[in-house]
Parts: structure tokens; C-alpha cells; sequence
């Protein structure tokens, strides 16, 4: 059911996104390990950007309890791909890649459980050229979330996809890491 | 933050001007050979004791300078008249210049000053131009640009914007402060302030009112902001991101870029935020707007070819017309007042540069040499491009002349500045 799904939305998500130009798709490959590595350098670049608001890692949200089992906030335990905030994308690229999957289908699981739950879809670019270019752009990415957790059966009402352009930016600095951290959409809660 | 901004929305700092005691030297640098520009001798005016500083002959000096059109000439080493009696033509003309500025400044009671100026044309031997101001200290600069307009418009025949204002955002560790200058980037004021970043100001056709894009509610919203009394208005706040917005000529409405409906689409808008209507369709991205000069078209930028290109469709709806076609990335249009040019930028070889395109010769040309320039502004004459460029890690506003070889810097130093727009 849920391969089934998957492949529906990564199709949808194909076709409205048509420009898949794939040309540069080698500069950054961020399969295997990149989420990993993506959390590592958010929980530790903390200090960058005080108003973003991905809960990843520790932090006291949540208590263990002594048999191991988690009670706090299901959204922020380590354990689940909800702790996951951050969609990454390639380089001039606007797919939801697979590696995201679990990760979203919590987040729609959630949101499907829970109908009052309001979540913020925030997408960003890299500062290369045009500001407002780069907000459509970051818009593209939100977009692109939100339209993978509609597919999964959350209401339009319960989502909304904005864009920080390059105006917020992760990691600061021109270099393809950099650029890479900063083309991402954050899943953000209205309550939190 | 967010809560104090709306109760205190507006930092109008009328007389913040006073706390600027050091001003930056202006960077002028010119490019090339003087073909076509008109020498002038600006005699330095006799001075007043007490006077502001930097002196009425710089900032006309500098004025003049920078609008690429006319070149100073060296004044030194010559008797140097301050009225009519005591001009010598013939020494003026042995030293090349075509025109020249005489004048005086005299103390006032009160703190005023008396300033008189006249513009003599040296090869006929007749005066130009003479006036004679009674200002405080605090109109001093206004005065200075007042003296450059008259000779500049005397001399080229073409309406000066020395007097004419700038609007860009300041960064300052992460606080962001959209401000507002005279066209020479002297004399900023603070018109918002904010924890959050601020984007894509634009002043309305009359120069009274500033449309931006604060980030200020956790997302993009379109203000419009009353220079006189400092009240704002959201116009858009619809579902999404809204932004770019672009002043109609007949400073009632708004082209804006809004994604309620679908991905960054044009709208028309009222100020006010009343009589929404949707302009382009289509999943792709259209954004940037700016109307032309007789308010029947928008250009603006669109991937609906796969790279960003630059069009325009009719204000009143209609097929969009692509009308950039070198290069893969061509973004923020900004229109000359006649209609005729469009200035943006344009990729080349990882370089974002300010290009200039001939509308109805399709040809382009870059105007400046500078790798990470954006948000061009034409002037209000047409006659030079306001843009933001990267010197040294940092933020700076630059003009460039429409030949591409007179560069000016207008930002003053340890300042990060960006989004620039030139208003009226």
C-alpha cells in the first residue's frame, strides 16, 4: 500500500515539475548518509540561525522511560522519522526523493491522526542570483512537500508552503556544501 | 519581535541625520576615455565660518561626477573667482573647461547660511544660471544636490536626480533595516526596523509611500508603508509567499507575486489589498514585475522555458512574450522611464552582472565587470542603474553610467547594503 502510494506521489511530483534539465544533477550527490550528515551539521549549527526551528537531535523533548519505550512528543522521539525535519534537494532539482519516504509518511500519519495539527511547509535556496527569484524557488520546494504529504492524504487545510528565499539561510559562506544545506524544505509545526 | 513591530510599526527617524557626523569619501571610478562628457570648473565656493561639512563643491562635484556625463576639471593652481567681476574667462578656457560653477557662502544670524551660485558657459561668456539660497545647516546637502541639478539639466538638457531618493536594506548581524538616502547614498534614515529580513522595496510613483517584503510574521508579506507618517498596511498576506511587488504608474495599484493558488504567480492588487486578480497561469514560476513606464505591460521573470528568461504580457491580461534569449539565466527586470531599455541581471560564465537590453533592437550589452550584482534600478532619468553588488565579502550599492563607464559607490563603509531601489 505504501510502495503504492510512494510511487503515485513521486510520479505526481515528476510530472509537476517538469523541468528536470538532470544536466548538473552529479555536482552534489546526496544519497546514502546525507541525512545523517544533514543532522549532524543542523544539530551542531544551532547557533547559525536562532528562528529556524528543526527539532532534530536530544534536547530534553522527550522522556525515556525505563523500559526504553518513548513518552514525550511523538513528533520529536529520535527514534521516529518524525524527528527528521529537513527535505533536501538537488541542485536545480524540485523531486522529493525516496530517501524521504518514511520520514513523510510519519509526518502524514500524524497530521492524519491529529486533524487540529497545523504544519509549515518552509522551503530555501542557495544566494546565488535574484532574491525573489530564489523565493519562487524555495516555493518550488515547498511545494514539492507539501504536494508529497497531500498524496499521502493530508488536508490542503492543515498545510502551508512558504518560501525563505535565500534569506535565511543554514550555513552561510559559497561553497557547495553550503549551497547544498540551503536548498532544503523545512516540516515546521504551528505549535512549536 | 514580531509582537513589538506591529504595535510600533514604524521608525520614522526624522532627524537621525544629525548622528551621521562621518560621512564615507564617495568611490568614483571612471572607466575609459572622456568622449562626449562636458568639463566643468567648479570653483570652490567662498566659505562661511561655521559652515557643514564636506563643502557645497564636493557634493556637487561628486553629484556631477558620477552621472558619467560630465568630467571635472582641475581647478588648482589659479586665481579662483567668487563673482561674475572676477572671472577671467580666458584662463577657464586655456584649462579646458566648457562651463564653470562660481559661488559663496555667507553666515547668517540664527545659524542660517546664504548660499549663491551662478553656471557660466565659458565659451560664450554668458551666465547660465544663478540663484541664491537662504538654508539652515540641516538643508545643506539638499541645497548641494539642488545646485547640481540646475547645472547638470543646464549643461546636458536632460532633468537631473541628484535631489531624488534611494531606498535599500541594511544588514547589520541580524538586524535589518530598511532605509532610505539621498540618491548618493549620504543622509539614510530608518524606515523600518526588524529582526527579521526585509526585501524588495519600492517607492510608489510619487515618492510617498514604500512598497517591501518583510519576513517579519515567519513568512513573505507585501507592506505598504506611508513615508510621511510612517502607518503601513499589509496589501498581501494571502496563504504562502507573497512578494515583488511592483507600483502601477498610477500608484493605485500593484503587480504582486502570490502562490495561493498555484506556484509564484502574478496578481494586480490594490493597495489597500482589495481587487485581487490573477494576471498569469501556469505551474511554472513568473516573478519580478514591473510595469512599463505607460502602464500596458508587465516584464518579469519566468522558467516557463525551462531557465529563468525575462517577458512581458499585457497588464490586462494576454499571452506572455519572452523577450531575453542569450544566456540561461536572465532575472529582475527594471525599465527605463522612455520604455525603451531594460536593465537586469544576466548570467555569464558564473558571473551575475547588471546587462542592458535594447527592446527594439534586441541587442544587450553588460554594464559593469563585477561578478555578484543584483536589484538593478533605473533612475528616474534614465540616464544610470542603481544596483547591489559584493566588495570585499560585503553588501555595497553602486551606479553605473548607461555607457558602462562611470562606476560610483554610494554605501558607506562597514555597512552591509542591499536591494536598492531609486525612487523619485
Amino acid at each position: 500500500m505504501n510502495k503504492i502510494l510512494w510511487s503515485v506521489l513521486l510520479t505526481l511530483t515528476l510530472t509537476a515539475c517538469g523541468t528536470t534539465s538532470g544536466t548538473k544533477a552529479t555536482v552534489e550527490d546526496r544519497t546514502g548518509g546525507k541525512t545523517d550528515a544533514a543532522m549532524g551539521s543542523l544539530t551542531g549549527g544551532a547557533s547559525g540561525n536562532g528562528t529556524e526551528t528543526s527539532a532534530l537531535g536530544g534536547k530534553g523533548a522527550g522522556a525515556s522511560a525505563l523500559d526504553g519505550s518513548y513518552t514525550g512528543d511523538p513528533r520529536k522521539n529520535p527514534a521516529s522519522p518524525m524527528s527528521n525535519r529537513s527535505v533536501y534537494f538537488d541542485f536545480d532539482q524540485f523531486v522529493v526523493k525516496d530517501e524521504y519516504r518514511a520520514m513523510l509518511e510519519a509526518h502524514a500519519g500524524y497530521l492524519l491522526s491529529k486533524r487540529d495539527a497545523r504544519v509549515i511547509l518552509q522551503g530555501n535556496a542557495d544566494d546565488r542570483g535574484s532574491r525573489e527569484y530564489n523565493l519562487a524557488l524555495g516555493q518550488k520546494r515547498a511545494e514539492a512537500v507539501r504536494k508529497a504529504l497531500a498524496v499521502l492524504g493530508v488536508s490542503e487545510v492543515q498545510m502551508e508552503a512558504v518560501s525563505f528565499g535565500e534569506e535565511k539561510p543554514r550555513k552561510e559562506g559559497d561553497t557547495e556544501e553550503a549551497y547544498a544545506e540551503n536548498r532544503r524544505t523545512d516540516v515546521v509545526y504551528a505549535d512549536e | 519581535m514580531m509582537r513589538t513591530l506591529l504595535l510600533s510599526p514604524l521608525l520614522l527617524l526624522a532627524f537621525l541625520s544629525a548622528s551621521f557626523s562621518t560621512y564615507a569619501a564617495m568611490e568614483i571610478q571612471v572607466i575609459g576615455g572622456a568622449a562626449n562628457k562636458i568639463d566643468v570648473a567648479m570653483v570652490p565656493f567662498q566659505t562661511a565660518a561655521g559652515q557643514p561639512m564636506p563643502s557645497l563643491t564636493q557634493i556637487v562635484g561628486d553629484d556631477l561626477t558620477r552621472s558619467g556625463q560630465i568630467k571635472l576639471v582641475d581647478v588648482s593652481g589659479t586665481q579662483q573667482p567668487v563673482d561674475l567681476a572676477q572671472v577671467n574667462y580666458g584662463i577657464w578656457r586655456s584649462k579646458g573647461a566648457e562651463a564653470m560653477v562660481i559661488g559663496q557662502v555667507t553666515a547668517l544670524p540664527g545659524g542660517r547660511f546664504e548660499v549663491r551660485f551662478r553656471l557660466l558657459d565659458v565659451i560664450k561668456q554668458t551666465q547660465l544660471a544663478g540663484y541664491s539660497y537662504n538654508i539652515s545647516a540641516e538643508q545643506w546637502r539638499a541645497t548641494a544636490h539642488q545646485i547640481a541639478d540646475i547645472v547638470y539639466e543646464k549643461l546636458t538638457g536632460t532633468a537631473g536626480i541628484f535631489s531624488t531618493r534611494i531606498a535599500y536594506v541594511q544588514k547589520q548581524g541580524k538586524r535589518f533595516e530598511l532605509r532610505v538616502a539621498d540618491a548618493d547614498g549620504q543622509n539614510p534614515k530608518t524606515v523600518v526596523r526588524s529582526n527579521e529580513p526585509v526585501i524588495s522595496p519600492m517607492f510608489s510613483p510619487d515618492g510617498n509611500r514604500l512598497a517591501y517584503v518583510s519576513f517579519e510574521d515567519k513568512k513573505p508579506v507585501v507592506y505598504v508603508q506611508s513615508l510621511q507618517d510612517g502607518s503601513r498596511r499589509k496589501t498581501a498576506a494571502f496563504k504562502g509567499s507573497n512578494s515583488a511587488p511592483a507600483w502601477a504608474p498610477d500608484g493605485k495599484r500593484l503587480a504582486v507575486v502570490l502562490t495561493r493558488d498555484d506556484a509564484s504567480q502574478i496578481y494586480m492588487i490594490n493597495a489597500d489589498g482589495s481587487g485581487v486578480t490573477r494576471l498569469t497561469r501556469g505551474g511554472s514560476i513568473d516573478t519580478e514585475p514591473v510595469f512599463s513606464p505607460d502602464g500596458q505591460m508587465i516584464y518579469f521573470t519566468s522558467d516557463r522555458g525551462g531557465s529563468p528568461q525575462l517577458y512581458r504580457v499585457a497588464s490586462s491580461g494576454g499571452e506572455p512574450k519572452r523577450v531575453s534569449f542569450s544566456g540561461t539565466y536572465n532575472v529582475s527586470p527594471t525599465i527605463s522611464p522612455d520604455g525603451k531599455l531594460l536593465a537586469y541581471i544576466g548570467r555569464d560564465e558564473g558571473r551575475f552582472r547588471v546587462m542592458l537590453l535594447d527592446l527594439s533592437s534586441g541587442q544587450t550589452r553588460a554594464l559593469t565587470d563585477t561578478a555578484r550584482d543584483e536589484s538593478p534600478s533605473f533612475a528616474p532619468n534614465g540616464q544610470a542603474v542603481l544596483y547591489a553588488t559584493v566588495q570585499a565579502g560585503r553588501g555595497v550599492l553602486g551606479t553605473v553610467s548607461l555607457d558602462g563607464k562611470t562606476h560610483a559607490r554610494l554605501s558607506e563603509s562597514g555597512v552591509d547594503a542591499r536591494e536598492p531601489a531609486w525612487g523619485p
